[in-house]
């Protein structure tokens, strides 16, 4: 690995000055499971020269929750904690769907959304859930903090509207109302420690047995982790019935534009989007009628 | 997945009453390996060690034109750069290019120049300053490929060999070898049914979890010292003679523990650059691959392309057996197709059989040995077609096999006559196994397979020397990869009645014990334990007559069994072996003995496995549900190392045929050259593996051993490809045979 | 020329302070700096799990960590397993079930190993095989390793 400059603020303020006085040379580290091995390749792209490890800032820490304000997700919070929380086990148990396939318990250890998201990797296994949770990523740089819809982070492969003197803060999952179940699934070829042939997060909102909100979001199917709007348009509005998932299914594989690589074919990964569609919202249709 | 309720291990027990032979003693060298202070190769240290890196080829076929070494040899830490010049002219060009490649490069990874300097990050900035220039060729991947009359050509030197006759035809193809054995045109007129498939397999990896690794010394002295992972520390000594022309005793080789091999560490890779880099500077030099190295620049098992050809009558008789095989060698001549030839269709006794093989060259590493290197490619092929022949036959695949199965008498296809073999036992142990009699589960379906393989013997070499505490230390020079220290103590235990306890094994360098064989082939119980027995028994034999000098009576009247030393005419006179330990000095000395055999009784092994699988129908995912795996040991030494063994060969067999595979891109890279992409099976795809050991006893063994490291690993792929074909109706003929394969797939 | 950073830490219950660059990481400093070889390297990217060791009570790959960060950590790595020279009853478990073969994952199992059994006592087989997915072995086919984990967890109960 080439030499590296570590440094590791305790302010937010500290860590903004850092990434902007490097000259888009630094990068913020929360757990490192991606970063230190793009840097032990020398990465084409993500080859620092300064690492600005930010777990010890408080706000990045932060995994509260308040019925209005919702679920705060700290960028730096690991993996093991939002599976541990008891906030996250009552309101938000869907999250646990990616909380505890990325990685094994060792990655667990170390890895979180925020780098999940920052990483921007295609598979990235938290970030369609956050989509289908309609989450909202809250960064701040020098000019100040804007707050962005996660369908808007991701721009290519590795690639993120964050600006490099910007760092994540956290993510906010708004609350959800009754009637609401949401699930993360990806198909892999082991049954642990592997990437995702192709992945779907859904959501849905249910009352009175007829859709009133649904939103599905793919996984390695395109250059960025995918918002399918119109897979979630066509359920709204409909009573709940395999037909109508399955018309989400349809317009999920359509939606889809994968690749064909070592990981899969395209034409087995848009078929992949339709079975885990399907599956993915049947278990959010689960879920949002047993809850009360 | 649950632990089975059912009763796991059925050992079919010879009836021999041992002492130690057959109990479960915990390993001499357990404490260490559970405490991590075991010294694995990377953990080996020397005062001023240097640390090597190596730049390798980014081209899977092209010229080299030129390397520029000159920035590198500048930056500040860099202390030693070699490249292939720095090999003595003499020596097979072939081997030393796999080392350094000189004027070609042949596959993606290969080394092309070595780097020393004082920390590893130095030396791998060192190789960025360096230049290369290629003249890129146009790469050649698959043994089709390879053989097209257009093919793009490996070597200009290399002509094909056609049944022992160099043809002098410049070609991809490095021999033709064939096995006849009666008339298959006769045969196959005589079959009522025929099948006949054509199978392909890809590139697989031995998949050790330890990367390779070497530390080189060039004493002042002229005196070369290496320490390494290696399965065979006499090869790696002979292999750095050869290329560094030097005699074997100028070089010394320390095999360190060892993190697996499978086959995979019995060539050499990193420890003549060692040396080179040793040479120049003076100073130690360890270089360790890193996991990318691993897969893309050491030796995996061959990509393969088989046709079988099998016809029977309507009551099972198997009247003829054809195979065409052809497996890619990597950049160099050398695939296990010779082996895959001696056991492709060695269970069954079959009266009129052809097999063709043909080794390969490709733009790919070098393939080395593999578990039963050939075997399970070779199986995966026949092992189906035979399912399928039972199946228009309207036959049970256990009962089509036991019919035609291979006993003590029948020749081979490829010529040599069984011995005493436990095939038919290893069939009627499936049979009859609970596994095999009960129901399948709902929506699962089930394969079985037997597979062969005919084990090794070769030079083995022991000392045993007696301490006054009644102990004894044991040195021998097999690599222990799974416990062998203690199977080999065994047998010495056994011989002179002592707890196998007292016996203290280590495994030595190559200075300090007579030549041993590698690590490899099932040999290590079977040849090293037959040496230990051959020492034991020298040592014995001194005992009695030390006794005899104490009591002042004829040697010939003594007896040892037990551990106690008695006479048989004067029921007084007994003694303990360790009592004759104490008095060993007052009677002319320390007692040692040693044996070294090269033993001829080999006893191939058998094993055959029992699978039940489930396939998800929308996605093609195989759960493997239950796994049972039947093997002929011979004679378990340690029966629970010999359930590993049985164990770990199965699941290598259950990846390979589910998910492993090298994913090579049109031009010759591996796009998944990493653990996370190489997908071996984690604890999480498997079932518990139950095992049946099998004991017919090998007559050419003392103690009855067989070998049991590799048959295991033969049967798994068919297994499952059977089961899947009961599960789904699809014939998969292709390994991987992943998820997105069996989707795609369509059904008979 | 750039320096080295000075790490202090907790290692196996000792105060254990040590030199390193920012790029190395905490796996190289554990073998190279402080001598401490039996974490072991399989792949350098966090897909094998032989070298795990635990901070701060959670088990992470070593490899993934840079060794400037484990300023203040408490680790423990398979050289303090064990209590002076009695074994602990995993590492008694694997070797009594032959749950290893070449050993070179072992130190990293051991170690995944006993922080499921800290936190979930009776662990099912699956729950095993779930926790220990990152572990990669290649001789065992994890059959013995299940077992022995789970006859570990008896001898713990019954301590």
């Amino acid at each position: 690995m080439k030499w590296i400059d570590f440094e590791k603020p305790n302010t937010v303020e500290d860590a903004v000055k850092l990434l902007s006085d490097s000259g888009g040379n630094a990068r913020a580290m929360a757990g490192g499971t991606d970063l230190i091995v793009m840097l032990r390749v020398g990465h084409p792209r993500v080859n620092p020269d300064v690492v600005v490890d930010i777990k010890s800032i408080p706000e990045l820490n932060e995994l509260s929750y308040d019925a209005n304000k919702g679920l705060t997700v700290g960028a730096a919070v690991e993996c093991y904690k939002i599976y541990g929380d008891d906030n996250v086990n009552s309101h938000f148990s869907a999250l646990n769907d990616s909380a505890t396939l990325i990685g094994g318990t060792q990655i667990q250890g170390r890895a979180s959304f925020g780098g999940n998201l920052c990483n921007a990797a295609p598979s990235g296994d938290s970030i369609p859930n956050m989509i289908a949770h309609r989450a909202v990523a809250t960064i701040t740089g020098p000019s100040g903090t804007r707050e962005v819809p996660v369908e808007d982070i991701c721009t290519g492969p590795g690639q993120t509207s964050i600006e490099s003197d910007e760092l994540l803060i956290s993510i906010n999952f708004p609350s959800n109302g009754a009637g609401f179940g949401a699930n993360y699934i990806r198909f892999i070829p082991r049954n642990e420690m592997d990437i995702a042939v192709a992945g779907v997060g859904a959501s849905v909102t249910i009352e009175d047995g007829k859709f009133t909100s649904a939103r599905v979001s793919l996984a390695s199917v395109a250059p960025t982790p995918l918002l399918v709007e119109e897979a979630g348009e066509a359920l709204v509005g409909q009573p709940v019935s395999e037909g109508a998932i399955q018309k989400a299914a349809d317009l999920a594989k359509a939606a889809a534009k994968p690749i064909s690589d070592m990981r899969g074919t395209a034409d087995y990964r848009k078929h992949l989007c339709d079975v885990l569609t399907r599956r993915a919202l049947t278990t959010a249709v689960e879920r949002a009628q047993g809850a009360s | 997945m649950t632990t089975a309720d059912y009763e796991r291990n059925m050992v079919l027990a010879t009836d021999t009453d041992y002492k130690v032979i057959g109990t479960r003693p915990v390993r001499h060298d357990g404490a260490d390996k559970v405490t991590g202070r075991a010294i694995y190769g990377a953990d080996f240290d020397a005062a001023g060690l240097l640390h090597g890196k190596i730049l390798r080829s980014p081209h899977a076929h092209a010229k080299i034109v030129s390397i520029d070494t000159s920035k590198a040899e500048k930056l500040d830490g860099v202390k030693a750069v070699v490249t292939s010049k720095d090999f003595p002219e003499v020596g097979n060009q072939w081997l030393k290019d796999n080392i350094l490649a000189s004027d070609k490069a042949l596959y993606v990874g290969q080394a092309i120049v070595g780097v020393a300097a004082s920390n590893p990050h130095v030396a791998e900035s060192a190789l960025g300053l360096i230049d290369v220039e290629y003249e890129v060729l146009t790469p050649v991947l698959t043994t089709q490929e390879a053989m097209a009359t257009n093919a793009s050509i490996l070597h200009d030197s290399l002509t094909t060999e056609e049944l022992g006759k160099d043809t002098g035809v410049v070609s991809n193809v490095a021999s033709h070898t064939q096995h006849v054995k009666g008339d298959i045109s006769k045969g196959f007129a005589e079959a009522d049914v025929v099948v006949e498939r054509e199978y392909n397999t890809k590139t697989v990896h031995q998949g050790y979890i330890e990367p390779h690794n070497a530390t080189a010394l060039w004493s002042p002295d002229g005196r070369l010292h290496v320490w390494c992972s290696t399965q065979g520390s006499f090869v790696v000594r002979d292999s750095l003679a050869e290329l560094l022309d030097m005699p074997v005793s100028m070089v010394r080789v320390t095999p360190t523990e060892i993190g697996g091999g499978f086959g995979g560490k019995i060539p050499i890779y990193l420890e003549p650059v060692a040396a080179l880099l040793s040479r120049k500077t003076g100073a130690p030099v360890k270089i360790v691959m890193s996991r990318k190295e691993t897969f893309e620049a050491s030796g995996p098992t061959p990509g393969s392309q088989i046709k079988i050809k099998i016809g029977a009558k309507h009551d099972g008789t198997i009247t003829a057996a054809y195979a065409w095989m052809a497996m890619e060698a990597g950049a160099y001549p050398g695939s296990p197709v010779g082996a895959a030839v001696q056991c492709v269709f060695s269970t069954y006794d079959v009266e009129n059989s052809t097999i063709d093989g043909f080794d390969v060259v490709v733009n790919k590493p070098k393939t080395a040995a593999y578990r039963a290197p050939g075997a399970p490619n070779a199986a995966f092929g026949a092992e189906q077609a035979i399912n399928e022949l039972a199946e228009k036959l309207g036959m049970d695949p256990i009962e089509l096999r036991l019919k035609n199965v291979a006993t003590e008498g029948t020749r081979r296809p490829d010529g040599p006559v069984f011995g005493r073999i436990g095939a038919k036992e290893v069939l009627e142990a499936m049979r009859d196994h609970p596994h095999y009699q009960s129901a399948k589960a709902e929506g699962t379906g089930r394969g079985i397979s037997i597979g062969f393989w005919f084990n090794i013997g070769f030079d083995s070499a022991c000392n045993i020397a007696v301490n006054k505490d009644g102990s004894v230390n044991l040195t021998e020079g097999s690599t222990d990869i799974g416990g062998s220290r203690t199977s080999i103590a065994m047998h010495a235990a056994e011989v002179l009645g002592i707890p196998v306890e007292d016996v203290r094994p280590s495994v030595v360098d190559t200075d300090t014990i007579g030549f041993t064989a590698v690590t490899g082939g099932s040999r290590t119980t079977f040849a090293t334990g037959w040496a230990a027995y051959e020492a034991a028994q020298d040592v014995k034999k001194q005992c009695i007559d030390r006794a005899a000098i104490i009591w002042d009576v004829d040697a010939n009247n003594l007896q040892m069994e037990d551990g106690v030393i008695s006479s048989q005419s004067d029921s007084e006179l007994k003694m303990t072996f360790k009592e004759l330990a104490e008095q060993l000095s007052d009677t002319g000395g320390g007692i040692s003995g040693s044996a070294s055999v090269n033993p001829s009784g080999v006893g191939g092994s058998f094993a055959g496995n029992i699978a039940d699988v489930s396939v998800d129908p929308d996605t093609g995912k195989t759960t493997v549900e239950r796994f049972t795996c039947v093997q002929d040991v011979g004679k378990a030494i340690h029966p629970s190392y010999v359930e590993g063994q049985m164990q770990g060969g199965s699941v290598q067999g259950i990846g390979w045929a589910l998910n492993e595979e090298y994913f090579m891109n049109d031009e010759g890279t591996m796009t998944n050259s990493s653990l996370l992409d190489y997908r071996m099976p984690t604890s999480l795809d498997l079932p518990m593996i139950d095992t049946v050991i099998v004991e017919v006893a090998n007559p050419g063994h003392p103690f009855g051993v067989r070998g049991v490291g590799e048959a295991n690993i033969v049967p798994p792929t068919p297994a499952l490809a059977n089961a899947i074909y009961d599960a789904t109706g699809k014939r998969m003929t292709s390994l991987p045979m992943s998820p997105g394969a069996i989707q795609s797939a369509d059904a008979e | 020329m750039p320096g080295k950073t000075y790490v202090q830490t907790t290692i196996n219950g000792e105060h254990v302070d040590f030199l390193c660059e920012p790029r190395q990481s905490l796996l190289e400093c554990l073998r190279d700096e402080i001598g401490l070889t039996g974490t072991k390297e399989g792949c350098n990217d966090g897909n094998c799990g032989a070298c795990t060791v635990n901070i701060d009570g959670r088990i992470v790959t070593s490899c993934l960590v840079l060794g400037v960060e484990a300023e203040g950590a408490n680790i423990e790595t398979i050289e303090g397993v064990a209590d002076g020279s009695n074994l602990h009853p995993l590492q008694l478990a694997f070797l009594e079930n032959a749950a290893l073969q070449c050993g070179i994952c072992t130190p990293g199992f051991i170690i995944s190993s006993k922080a499921l059994l800290e936190q979930n006592p009776n662990p099912t087989e699956h729950e095993i095989r779930f926790w220990l997915a990152n572990n990669l072995c290649r001789c065992t086919g994890y059959d013995k390793i299940v077992r022995a984990v789970q006859d570990a967890a008896k001898r713990l109960q019954e301590a």
